[in-house]
């Protein structure tokens, strides 16, 4: 059996990295709870976010800085992606608006992959290996500093759902889009404001990532299949269930691949995900369907 | 035997072109893009006429490809027989992916996002398999005979691709006239309807997807003998999930004719990009997705469905036909 001197710090370690998973998830949980279609873009802008953040990084900007520079700046781009295209494009259909957000995300891995090549990068913080000692572990600065940061988010998030007009908006649209729209709610407007924070929320992930982890043009994608999966655990469109299935998996994640390995890892998310959606497709917390 | 015509006519001109065509890079083009037609067809069968959108059809074409290899490589089968198991094969695994999804009543978002994780494992567990070589792939030995489904003209390649997209389009024409055909488009118009109507909506999905996977892994089967070489990227690689899917969305979801057409339209499209820019990696994928984001916004129908939209535009005699029309 292993000791608890080893099991300790790997569930620790699990819960930092599961919090930047419940992130990107939370992106995904709030648009799929308002548009209910599942944005398959997201990883394709997760990794787009992260180019973003290695070159302002380049340009002399502090990944934790960028924050406040991309997260305005990809609240746009998500923005103006629903607004313009994916709203437009899909003639208020959820299966075309499925192939439309492949179809961009085909378009924004394939764009990265022609102009960065697959080339991985990484950049080199000075805290990138600081850590912090707890007595019984070590814990590296950038994932503490992640952990935070999530938690600040999510509250942010919370607030705004709860106590401004468009988020009294948003959660209307959600519950019933006919009677809002009745009620004089632009929901072409809020779509796109939803669009806008889940692309928002993975920009932030992006700046919590890079400072401990590599870019390449498929980087986002091993974060989003992650990201699905707490989604579907969490139950769609709960923001509650995408952060307690965020350290959820993250701290299966972290224990799984002490026992297998890192590539079996990701098949025990695979076989969670698989499982849950056969068995409670609407997941924890979920509503029921 | 009325509406098979055009499928013979179609199938006829193809089947000349080996005889006016003797460029290699030509008929490879022509191979590869009835191969993908024939993907599409199984995409299509599942999708199209029963509107359940696969993301994850890799998982059939890549056990098509990985089963033919296998079988030939490490159990000495035929590769004739070899072939034929490959299908069954992918008949098998829509047999799995449907009762497992349908009977849970996954549909929309869920169904997508379930056959892609499905293709996804596949793909991960293909790279670490002693079984399929893990990382390095399977290799099919050179053996340039007609017995081991081998042959030193592509032409030959071209008639076999040609002949498995005539049976395809076979089938998909007897599906669309039969009465599990129309099951299937009154569960892709309206399941809860169709269900009241008496329609077993489970069994028929998840008989497409037998149809459907089996069709698929055609394609799959082909691809291995072709190429001679499978790994896990390009077996159960994203790539063939969204080409099958791409090809009937371009040329006419839901039609006969739509997975061919839309194939030798993507095909060009992507070689055309690739012509312009040199052979840089990515390029002919954002052709792609930009094409598919253009179609569904501008001919939601695709090419086929568009077809008779712009005749009627060209030829409108009057406003009250038009408007009749």
């Amino acid at each position: 059996m292993l000791s608890p001197a080893i099991l300790i710090p790997a569930v620790l370690n699990g819960l930092l990295t599961g919090a930047v998973y419940a992130l990107v998830a939370l992106g995904l949980t709030l648009i799929y709870g308002v548009l209910h279609i599942i944005n398959f873009a997201h990883g394709a802008l997760l990794t787009a976010a992260m180019f973003a953040a290695f070159f302002a990084y380049q340009a002399g900007i502090d990944p934790y800085v960028a924050i406040f520079l991309l997260a305005p700046a990809f609240f746009a781009v998500g923005y103006a992606l629903q607004r313009f295209i994916i709203g437009p494009a899909s003639h208020g259909d959820d299966r075309n608006m499925l192939l439309v957000t492949l179809g961009i995300a085909v378009v924004i891995e394939n764009a990265l992959l022609y102009a960065f090549r697959a080339d991985t990068r990484t950049i080199d913080v000075p805290y990138a290996f600081q850590s912090v000692d707890f007595g019984f572990t070590f814990l590296a600065v950038p994932r503490l500093v992640g952990f935070a940061a999530v938690f600040l988010v999510a509250l942010a998030l919370w607030l705004m759902m709860g106590f401004t007009d468009m988020g009294r908006a948003i959660r209307a649209v959600a519950k019933e889009k006919l009677g809002a729209e009745l009620a004089g709610i632009d929901v072409a407007h809020v779509y796109a404001v939803t669009f806008g924070l889940g692309t928002a929320c993975v920009s932030i992930a992006a700046c919590l990532l890079i400072p401990s982890y590599y870019v390449n043009p498929s980087a986002g994608n091993a974060f989003v299949l992650v990201a699905f999966t707490i989604v579907v655990l969490g139950g769609m469109g709960s923001v509650p269930g995408a952060l307690i299935g965020g350290l959820v998996i993250g701290v299966v994640e972290s224990v799984s691949s002490l026992f297998l390995g890192d590539s079996l890892g990701q098949v025990g998310i695979f076989i969670i995900f698989i499982v849950v959606l056969l068995v409670r497709p609407s997941g924890l917390f979920g509503a029921r369907a | 035997m009325r509406g098979f015509g055009p499928i013979v006519v179609v199938v006829a001109v193809l089947a000349a072109v080996p005889l006016v065509v003797h460029s290699n890079v030509v008929l490879n083009f022509l191979v590869i893009a009835l191969m993908i037609a024939l993907a599409g067809q199984g995409w299509n069968i599942l999708g199209g006429y029963g509107g359940q959108y696969s993301f994850g059809h890799a998982a059939f074409f890549g056990t098509g490809a990985y089963v033919t290899a296998i079988l030939q490589m490490r159990y000495g089968v035929n590769a004739w027989a070899g072939f034929v198991i490959g299908i069954a094969a992918g008949a098998l695994a829509g047999a799995i992916i449907g009762a497992l999804t349908f009977r849970s009543g996954l549909r929309g978002s869920y169904f997508a996002l379930v056959t892609l994780a499905f293709a996804e494992v596949l793909r991960i567990i293909a790279s670490v398999a002693p079984i399929t070589g893990a990382g390095v792939g399977t290799l099919i030995k050179l053996d340039v005979r007609a017995q081991a489904f081998q042959f030193q003209s592509r032409a030959a390649f071209y008639w076999i691709v040609l002949a498995l997209v005539a049976l395809s389009l076979l089938m998909a024409k007897m599906i669309e006239r039969s009465r599990f055909g129309t099951w299937l488009v009154a569960v892709r118009e309206n399941e809860d309807a169709a269900q009241a109507l008496g329609v077993d909506a489970v069994t028929v999905k998840s008989a497409a997807m037998v149809i459907s996977g089996a069709i698929t892994a055609a394609a799959g089967c082909f691809y291995a003998q072709y190429f001679l070489f499978v790994d896990s990227g390009i077996a159960y690689g994203t790539w063939i999930s969204i080409e099958a899917l791409l090809t009937p969305i371009i040329g006419g979801v839901g039609t006969v004719f739509g997975p061919l057409l839309g194939a030798l339209v993507v095909k060009a499209l992507g070689e055309g990009a690739r012509l312009l820019t040199g052979d840089a990696p990515g390029l002919d994928l954002i052709v792609y997705g930009a094409v598919l984001v253009l179609v569904i916004a501008f001919a939601p129908r695709g090419l086929i469905g568009g077809l008779p939209r712009a005749r009627r535009l060209l030829t409108r005699a009057s406003p009250v036909e038009a408007a009749h029309g």
